[in-house]
């Protein structure tokens, strides 16, 4: 209430000019921060990588592509080197990146459910359902999660749906326990009393009503949860339970491990791969935190 | 009362710059004030007036760098503020002025007791040995008339009441004998008696030590208790400065005319006849007990009951006060009528329909008949959806086809005097009486019987609340509505109602007709209410606006 509206009488609604459209105001603010620009341009590479892989390193990029153990910027076929097998590390790169991505995009989409029909349940009602939701809750993080995954997955086996799934279920107490917060909070507000007075049920306050205005924290927190689950997948593979089906980044590094002092590039060039990824995503995160809260800074 | 008195606060020609993009491009222009030795100057402005910014300019607590003083000068008995150091300002800040705050529980620190408070500025400001500080601090409290001061010494902020808790502030503004005291709406956050009390404190303490006050504040009763000299601020510039009584009683520009207008007259209207009309709600026996919750180890407390036995009934057309201060159970009885809040016994009726006991089924039925305005219109919008969606959410939830829904909630707009181009937009574009509109074609939507309003203007700028009063009553009239008002201003029962009941500590006190209560209040509390309206004897002179 900045202006006091003193002409209403004359029914005219004043600075009524018309509004830019949502979305381009949240981009004048996320443009605002340069890092977050950074980031975007960043992860604007990676999905490039990703999506032009077939064609810049086209074939199996498992297959054995030169002599092994090639240093960078020698052979004009392996730019980035080969590795022991003499399989090429810009096809790993360049395919490693769908299945970073694609780790990262479905663990988190998991984990981001189960927290938010958690989180939202727990916060909504309260009492009773919400003290056995979050013992749950607490059950998981007093467990390091990264133990805890390393069991899912000896348990589940190694294939990449599994890591997937066994990422998803390690991470998404953290959510949770933002939503249940953000909830607690907006359930209290006024416009849920006038919902439930127009006799709006439950189910529909939760996820029309209070979940919109409880969002944008939790896309803000979903990246910092992307570039995580790319980390753990890596941390996984590099003790040897990725799936060797597949050129992750985790697996190229996993495997340059063993010659790491003879062929430094095996391991430093994916992991400068999984470093500018994650990076990305903590800039854009700071960036999306700038659009869509915008009082929150100083 | 203007003889030659010393000036204490001298304001020339002050300018403040806002950041740019705002709705304008200074908070204040051409801003001249000065405050004398022993006076009370009230500086009266309705929210984005640029009030506060001015007393913070004073303080030179503005949030540099982005709004700052761009011109003029700030003279304290003499002395330049704005060219002072940082380091001497804060010398002078709390010993020579000090401020009041609105809010006296966001203003002490929650953590410290309140004579460790005290004895900061103290210890900040002067050089007392540890005895002699107890011993002012003590004989502080004991002038702004604290019941028990060595008792409140030890005590936490959270111990002691609200209106406990601004003596206490005042205490700590007083405590260095400062020449000017800055009080910013020190009261607006009280109930009326309190604030009552805490006005009269204000006005002798000034007279015995001679102090100069600079009191803002919105609200035209309060002006009319305690100002010597009145000025009237708007949108960032000065309308009209003069003596009290010359601008209470006789104001010269048309914005300071229609800020009196705008203030509801005490007096009722006549009563109507007695209404034959059905009954359309009824509450017999309503009873409500909060269970304080004891902590895991902490032990059970006692539990608070909100509401005991209250019964009421209110019939076709008419209006229905529940007047009474905070923690009176006024509230409580709004969210019990509506089911938003459940009551542990008794039984409310729509109709002869039995609101309490009903299933879910059936009470998604009978919420169409009673809708509800709140009091907050910033809190009670979803942000995230726009005003059509809004208004129609009620209905299509009861089963109307959206398109038919939305088309009739465009017309609502018109209804409530906000153009077509409103639907639209989201609630955010809108001032707080547009929101407020918002609400109350929300509210009718349903074609309700009865409509709950609980504080629906309170939240609003006089003249804007005079407009949506306005707005309710027509709307009553038309649409021949029951309406149950919860306030705590009795100035607004007085112009709405047609009967009143006063509660205290959760149980009716007094009921009956407005004009009847007011002119012959039978019970102490009903009195003492009436008594201590601010401004109760000023009477506004000019009479346009209802």
């Amino acid at each position: 209430m900045t202006v006091p509206d003193t002409s209403l009488a004359s029914a005219s609604v004043p600075e009524m000019n018309p509004a830019p459209a949502r979305a381009l105001v949240l981009w004048r603010r996320f443009r605002r921060n340069r890092a977050a620009l950074l980031g975007l341009i960043l992860f604007a590479i990676v999905v490039l990588m990703a999506a032009f892989a077939d064609v810049v390193t086209p074939g199996d990029p498992l297959r054995n592509a030169g002599p092994p153990l090639t240093a960078p910027l020698v052979l004009s076929a392996n730019p980035l080197g080969t590795d022991q097998l003499g399989r090429d590390v810009m096809a790993g790169i360049f395919h490693g990146a769908r299945i970073s991505l694609m780790i990262g995009v479905v663990a988190t989409l998991i984990s981001i459910v189960i927290g938010i029909v958690i989180g939202a349940v727990a916060g909504y009602f309260g009492g009773k359902i919400d003290g056995a939701l979050m013992r749950v809750t607490e059950a998981f993080q007093t467990i390091p999660s990264f133990i805890l995954l390393l069991t899912l997955v000896a348990i589940l086996g190694s294939s990449i749906r599994n890591i997937v799934i066994a990422i998803g279920i390690v991470s998404w107490t953290a959510p949770a326990r933002m939503v249940r917060a953000e909830f607690m909070s907006l359930r209290k507000r006024e416009f849920v009393d006038a919902a439930r007075n127009l006799g709006v049920s439950d189910v529909s306050i939760i996820f029309r009503e209070i979940l919109p205005n409880a969002l944008p924290p939790v896309i803000v927190f979903a990246s910092v949860v992307m570039a995580t689950s790319i980390l753990m997948e890596s941390a996984l593979a590099f003790l040897g339970l990725g799936d060797p089906n597949f050129a992750s980044w985790g697996n190229m590094i996993g495997q340059g491990r063993a010659v790491l002092r003879t062929a430094w590039f095996c391991s430093v060039i994916p992991g400068i791969a999984i470093l500018l990824t994650v990076l990305s995503f903590s800039l854009m995160g700071e960036g999306l935190n700038d659009a869509l809260n915008p009082r929150q800074r100083k | 009362m203007t003889g030659e008195r010393k000036t204490i606060l001298d304001v020339r020609d002050l300018q403040i710059v806002l950041p740019t993009g705002g709705d304008r491009a200074y908070a204040l222009s051409d801003f001249n004030l000065s405050v004398g030795a022993g006076e009370i100057v009230c500086l009266v402005g309705e929210s984005g007036s640029g009030k506060s910014l001015a007393a913070n300019a004073v303080m030179r607590l503005l949030p540099e760098p982005h709004v700052r003083v761009s011109r003029g000068t700030i003279s304290l008995d003499g002395q330049d503020l704005l060219s002072l150091p940082e380091s001497s300002m804060r010398a002078i800040r709390g010993d020579r002025m000090a401020m009041i705050f609105q809010e006296p529980m966001t203003a002490l620190n929650p953590q410290k007791s309140v004579g460790w408070q005290i004895d900061e500025v103290l210890k900040l400001h002067t050089r007392l040995s540890r005895a002699e500080r107890k011993a002012r601090t003590l004989e502080i409290l004991g002038d702004v008339h604290i019941p028990d001061p060595a008792s409140t010494y030890n005590a936490y902020p959270h111990q002691i009441s609200g209106g406990q808790r601004q003596r206490v502030m005042i205490a700590m503004a007083l405590v260095l004998k400062p020449q000017l005291i800055i009080a910013d709406e020190p009261t607006t956050a009280l109930d009326v008696t309190t604030q009552k009390q805490i006005l009269k404190l204000i006005k002798d303490l000034q007279q015995a030590r001679g102090t100069g006050i600079l009191f803002i504040t919105h609200d035209f009763g309060v002006v009319a208790e305690i100002a010597d000299r009145i000025a009237v601020l708007r949108l960032g510039e000065m309308v009209e400065q003069g003596p009290a009584s010359q601008i209470l009683l006789n104001p010269q520009h048309p914005y300071t005319r229609k800020l009196i207008a705008a203030v509801p007259a005490l007096t009722p209207p006549p009563a109507k006849p007695v209404s034959n009309e059905p009954v359309v709600l009824e509450a017999k026996a309503l009873r409500k007990t909060f269970a304080a919750r004891g902590g895991f180890l902490s032990g059970k407390r006692d539990p608070v009951t909100a509401v005991k036995d209250l019964s009421f009934q209110l019939r076709r057309g008419e209006t229905l006060g529940v007047v009474g201060e905070s923690g009176s159970g006024k509230t409580t009885v709004s969210r019990i009528v509506t089911r938003l809040l459940e009551s542990d016994s008794g039984e409310v009726r729509i109709d002869g329909r039995d609101l309490l006991s009903a299933s879910r089924s059936e009470l998604r039925a009978l919420r169409k008949d009673i809708q509800m305005v709140f009091q907050d219109p910033m809190a009670s919008l979803n942000p995230r959806r726009r005003v059509v969606e809004l208004i129609a959410q009620g209905p299509i939830v009861q089963g109307v086809a959206r398109d038919v829904a939305h088309a009739r909630a465009r017309e609502l707009l018109s209804l409530v005097e906000l153009p077509p181009a409103a639907a639209e937009r989201y609630p955010h574009e809108f001032s707080g009486g547009q929101r407020q509109r918002i609400g109350i074609a929300r509210a009718l939507a349903m074609e309700p019987r009865v409509i709950v309003a609980d504080e629906p203007v309170s939240a609003l700028d006089v003249s804007v609340q005079a407009q949506v009063l306005k707005l309710l009553a027509d709307l009553r009239d038309r649409l021949h509505l029951s309406l149950l008002f919860v306030t705590h201003d009795l100035r607004v029962a007085a112009q709405l109602c047609d009967k009143v009941i006063v509660m205290s500590k959760g149980e009716i006190v007094e009921a009956g007709p407005t004009a009847s209560v007011f002119a012959d209040p039978q019970h102490p509390y009903t009195r003492s209410l009436l008594d201590s309206i601010p401004g109760r004897d000023w009477e506004p002179p000019v009479r346009d606006v209802a």
